[in-house]
This record gives structure tokens, C-alpha cells and sequence, in this order.
């Protein structure tokens, strides 16, 4: 109840508002395309698109571009080569890393610049560790646009993929068009990393897009109830992430106020381990 | 279920002609000509690296022949769920959130956009086709946590329920114990000789599928023979498919292929 007055209270102020429901439209993707990422064993993927959205963030400060569509913009080029280039698992390993490398190499350059030219630090921290309390309101409308096109994606993939995902061969045979299918997650997958680096930071989307899923996994045996339960988790992450973020102003001994991305992040592991000890104990029981 | 059409033994619905496949520079597969028939059941049996699930993906469409043509009958249903296919190896993660029934499910219209609305209908559906491969009592477990031979049957159940007119079956009995090699065998023939379907089923070991199957399509050194067994397991044919002399000998009722790189036992007689 307390916790409820406090959203109430935090509601009345713009840029909170605006964080809660970003953030909560963003953990919703996030958690839905985390199933997929998770099942399909491409979290490596998954995490690398955030670095890789990195470099487009980056370009877009230094050119005075709306942040969001340099993550989209270089993160969807990303996914794509990340796509094509691999077929296999094991492929797509190496493919995710040579794309990685190579965005980041350009990524170190583009940030050295923006820290050279504006003498500041707070471009590349707030790429780096996410800035949803300056998300400016202009972002609100094509995030919730492009969360719509992922989420759109994957209720259009969802049975394709689940086959797709679990094995490819039959899929194939049964007329799935496997490729094609792997592409358009590939899209769906970049929305929700490129919109949760924005939210979360670069280095932490991956917190956002696999935790909540791999705890859901572990709590659920049908891949309709994980979807709902891992968009459930974000969503409760990333809102108490943030009412504790800001509440943390008002905490000894800087009253300065802590990184949102550190609660989300934390709040995601208890999550993870919560399920982690659930599925233990249930195990040893059974 | 489709209905019972007798099937028409005569009938050629698939025709493989002069196929050869190269993977990785290596010649797999050559000169194969085979014809299958509407509704019969053809055992496909060789030593390890012959080509036999080469041969299935050829038909599937998955490989690309360098040479040669594979052909449908006219009339045949082309495409989607016209084939039914149960790989080699399936191994899904311990922690899949799908259950048994959800993977049977899929082979009714897996392949279609969006969601599937259930209902009982559906349920129905399913809950025969685990009845089919005795999989009613693991519908509901995870399919991650499910034995070999217990997915095995669920993937013949998927590929069933797809209604299909070819079912190709990568070694689905090598997981299964004696009784469900039974059951299995006896499911299958009653498909390919009641339904109509053509099933090719991939075996190290001839003596499970003896009461039902029509013929046998040995392969050997890429080349392929076939006929009833009597008329393939013949050392002349064998020896043209291995590229030299083999023998063929009957011992305390088990027929094995001597002279190969190793001794391929086929069979024990009962
Ligand atoms: N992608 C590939 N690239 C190169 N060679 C391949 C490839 N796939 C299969 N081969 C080779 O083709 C040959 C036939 O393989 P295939 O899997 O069809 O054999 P098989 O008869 O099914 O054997 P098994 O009884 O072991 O299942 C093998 O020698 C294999 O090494
Ligand atoms: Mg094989």
C-alpha cells in the first residue's frame, strides 16, 4: 500500500511518469522477446546488440540525432549482417563476434570524439548506463510505436517460431520457412535491445532482456504462461527500479541519488535467483 | 483421418532419377533410381556414412541433387505437410517451457502466422495422435525432461498428425525398446498399408519391420538397391554397391555382409 501512494506521489511528477511507462512498455518487448532469444540459445546475440547499438548511439550524439535512432538504426544493420552470416549456432557465434568487434572498435573512436569535443562524460555514461530519467518526451511516441511493430512481430511469428526454435528440421518439412521466420525475430529482438539500452544502458539491456525470461522459463512449463510471466517481471523491475532509484535520493551519504540501471539490474537477479531456488526445491520434491 | 483409400501398390509417387550429391567435395550419393509406390513401406538399412539420411534430406529438399532429378507424381500434393519427417537426432533444452502435447500440436498447423485458439476439438486431436505412439501419460511433462525414445514417438505422433502422403523416418526405432519398437512398427505399417502413405524408414536392423515392409533400399558406397530383401541381400548386388566383393552369409539365422569395411549384420531370422 505504501508502495502504491509512493507510484501515486511519483506519478505527479512528468519525467517519473514518463520513465514508468517507458520503461514499463520497454520491459514488456524486452521480456517477451527474451523467451525467444533464450529458448532459441541466442543470448549472446542478444547481449551483443546492445554493444553494437552502442556505436549508432554514439554517432547520433555527436551529430545531434535523437539517441534512439542511432541504437535502432545500427543495431537493426547489426542483426541483420548477425543473421546472414550465420546459419548454425555455432556460426552465429562467431558472426555475432566479428559484427561485435568490429562496432565496437568504431564505438571506442566516436566516444573518445564526443568526450574530445564537448569535454563531457555524461553522453557516453548515459549510452553506456541507460538515461530514462532524460528520456525526452519526443522519444515516448516512437517507442511506443516501435514496441507495438515487435510485439506486432512476434504475436504474427509466434507459432513458426516456437516450431522454428525447437527444431528447425521438422519445421522445415512441416513448410516453415525457417529463414525467413529467424530474420523477423532478428528485428523484433533488435526493437527490444536497441529500446532497453535506451532505458537500461547499453551494457545492461541484456539485464532486461534475459533475466526476466530465463527466471520465467524455470517458473513455467508452457511457453504462453513464460511469455506473460517474463513480461511480468520486467515490468515489476524496471517500476521498482525506479521508484527505488528515486528514492535514493534521499539516502546517506551522498543524497545524490543512485543509478536506476543498478536496481533494475539487481532486482532482475533476485528475480532469477528466486527462480532458480523454486525450481531447486521443486526438483528435489518431485 | 483421411479416408480410406486403398492403396494402389502400382502407383509411383516419388521418383528419384540419376540423383548424385556432393557435400563438402565428397561424392555422398550417385546414380541413385529409385521409384516409390503409393502406400508401401521401403526399410532403408547401410553401414554408418552411407548416405541414408542424406538420402531423406535429397527428398525433403533440404539438399540440393548436383546431378539428377527428384520427381512427384503428378496430382501429389506438393509442400506443406505433404511430408512427414522425423529427424535423426533431436535433442531439445532440459528447460524448454513446451510440453509434450505442444510439440504433437505443432504438427497440425505449426506452420501457420499467429496463434493458435485451441479448443477441444484440437485437444481431441492431439490427445489421439500421443494415443497413437502410447504417449498419453507424459502429454503434460516438459519436453526437455523426456527420454529418447519417448521424443522419438512424439515426433512420429507430430509428423502423423500432419496427415502427410510420404513420411521419411531417420532411424526412429533406435532409441526404443522392444516393445515400443513393436508398437511403432506396427503403427507405421498400418499407415503406409491402410492409409496409403508412403513411409521410408531408416534401420540398422532389418528384424523389427520384416512383417510389414514391402521392400528394402540398401545403400552402399552412394549406390542404392532395391527390391524385396531376398532379391537385394545378394552378394552380387551387394558387391556392385560396395565397389567389391562382399559375401553374404547366414549364420545361426543372422545374415551378415562380409568383405565391407566392416561386418554389417542385417538380421536374425526367427
Ligand atoms: N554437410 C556435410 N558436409 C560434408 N559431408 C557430409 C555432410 N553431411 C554428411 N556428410 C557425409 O555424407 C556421408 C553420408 O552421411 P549420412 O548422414 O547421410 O549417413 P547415414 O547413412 O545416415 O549414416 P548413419 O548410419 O551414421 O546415420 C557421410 O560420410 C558424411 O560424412
Ligand atoms: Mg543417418
Amino acid at each position: 500500500m505504501a508502495l502504491l501512494t509512493l507510484v501515486r506521489d511519483l506519478l505527479q511528477t512528468p519525467a517519473v511518469a514518463t520513465a514508468l511507462w517507458i520503461g514499463s512498455i520497454v520491459a514488456v518487448v524486452s521480456g517477451c522477446a527474451g523467451v525467444f532469444t533464450v529458448v532459441r540459445g541466442q543470448s549472446f546475440a542478444g547481449h551483443a546488440l546492445g554493444d553494437v547499438g552502442s556505436t549508432g548511439a554514439a554517432a547520433a550524439y555527436l551529430t545531434a540525432v535523437q539517441p534512439l535512432y542511432g541504437f535502432l538504426g545500427i543495431g537493426l544493420l547489426g542483426g541483420l549482417a548477425i543473421d546472414r552470416l550465420g546459419n548454425r549456432a555455432r556460426e552465429r557465434d562467431v558472426a555475432t563476434g566479428i559484427v561485435l568487434s568490429l562496432t565496437m572498435g568504431l564505438s571506442a573512436l566516436l566516444l573518445f570524439l564526443i568526450t574530445e569535443q564537448t569535454s563531457a562524460t555524461g553522453g557516453p555514461l548515459s549510452i553506456l548506463f541507460g538515461s530514462i530519467f532524460t528520456v525526452a518526451p519526443a522519444v515516448t511516441l516512437p517507442v511506443e510505436l516501435f514496441s507495438l511493430l515487435a510485439l506486432g512481430l512476434l504475436a504474427v511469428l509466434y507459432r513458426p517460431l516456437v516450431f522454428a526454435s525447437l527444431s528447425p528440421e521438422t519445421a522445415r518439412a512441416r513448410g516453415v520457412r525457417v529463414g525467413l521466420v529467424g530474420t523477423l525475430f532478428m528485428v523484433a529482438l533488435v526493437i527490444a535491445v536497441e529500446e532497453s539500452s535506451l532505458v537500461a544502458g547499453a551494457l545492461l539491456s541484456t539485464a532486461l532482456l534475459i533475466g526476466p525470461a530465463a527466471a520465467a522459463v524455470n517458473w513455467t512449463r508452457q511457453i504462453g504462461h513464460t511469455l506473460a510471466l517474463s513480461a511480468f517481471l520486467g515490468v515489476a523491475a524496471v517500476v521498482l527500479g525506479i521508484v527505488l532509484s528515486y528514492e535514493s535520493y534521499f539516502w546517506p551519504p551522498l543524497h545524490r541519488g543512485w543509478p536506476v540501471s543498478f536496481f533494475i539490474v539487481m532486482l532482475v537477479l533476485v528475480e532469477y535467483i528466486a527462480s532458480r531456488l523454486w525450481r531447486r526445491r521443486r526438483e528435489a520434491t518431485a | 483421418m483421411k479416408g480410406l483409400e486403398l492403396p494402389r501398390a502400382d502407383q509411383t509417387i516419388l521418383d528419384l532419377e540419376g540423383v548424385r550429391v556432393e557435400l563438402g567435395g565428397k561424392v555422398v550419393l550417385r546414380d541413385i533410381d529409385v521409384a516409390l509406390r503409393r502406400g508401401e513401406l521401403v526399410g532403408v538399412i547401410g553401414p554408418n556414412g552411407a548416405g541414408k539420411s542424406t538420402l531423406l534430406k535429397v527428398i525433403l529438399g533440404f539438399i540440393r541433387p548436383s546431378a539428377g532429378a527428384v520427381r512427384f507424381a503428378q496430382g501429389q500434393r506438393a509442400g506443406r505437410g505433404a511430408i512427414g519427417y522425423v529427424p535423426q537426432s533431436f535433442s531439445p533444452d532440459p528447460d524448454l517451457p513446451l510440453r509434450a502435447r505442444d510439440l504433437v500440436a505443432l504438427g497440425i498447423d505449426g506452420d501457420r502466422w499467429g496463434f493458435s485458439l485451441g479448443g477441444a476439438r484440437r485437444r481431441a486431436a492431439v490427445d489421439e495422435a500421443l494415443a497413437w505412439v502410447d504417449a498419453l501419460s507424459y502429454a503434460e511433462q516438459p519436453v526437455g525432461r523426456l527420454s529418447g525414445g519417448e521424443l522419438q514417438r512424439l515426433l512420429v505422433a507430430q509428423a502423423l498428425i500432419a496427415e502427410p502422403d510420404t513420411l521419411l523416418l531417420d532411424e526412429p526405432l533406435a532409441n526404443l525398446d522392444l516393445r515400443s519398437q513393436d508398437e511403432i512398427v506396427g503403427l507405421v505399417g498400418r499407415v503406409a498399408h491402410e492409409r496409403g502413405v508412403t513411409v521410408m524408414l531408416v534401420t540398422h536392423d532389418m528384424n523389427p519391420i520384416l512383417g510389414v515392409m514391402d521392400r528394402l533400399l540398401y545403400l552402399a558406397g552412394g549406390r542404392a538397391a532395391l527390391g524385396t530383401p531376398d532379391e537385394v541381400v545378394r552378394a552380387e548386388v551387394l558387391g556392385a554397391l560396395y565397389g567389391h566383393h562382399v559375401d553374404v552369409l547366414r549364420v545361426h539365422g543372422r545374415i551378415l555382409v562380409v568383405g565391407a569395411a566392416e561386418v554389417e549384420s542385417l538380421t536374425c531370422e526367427a
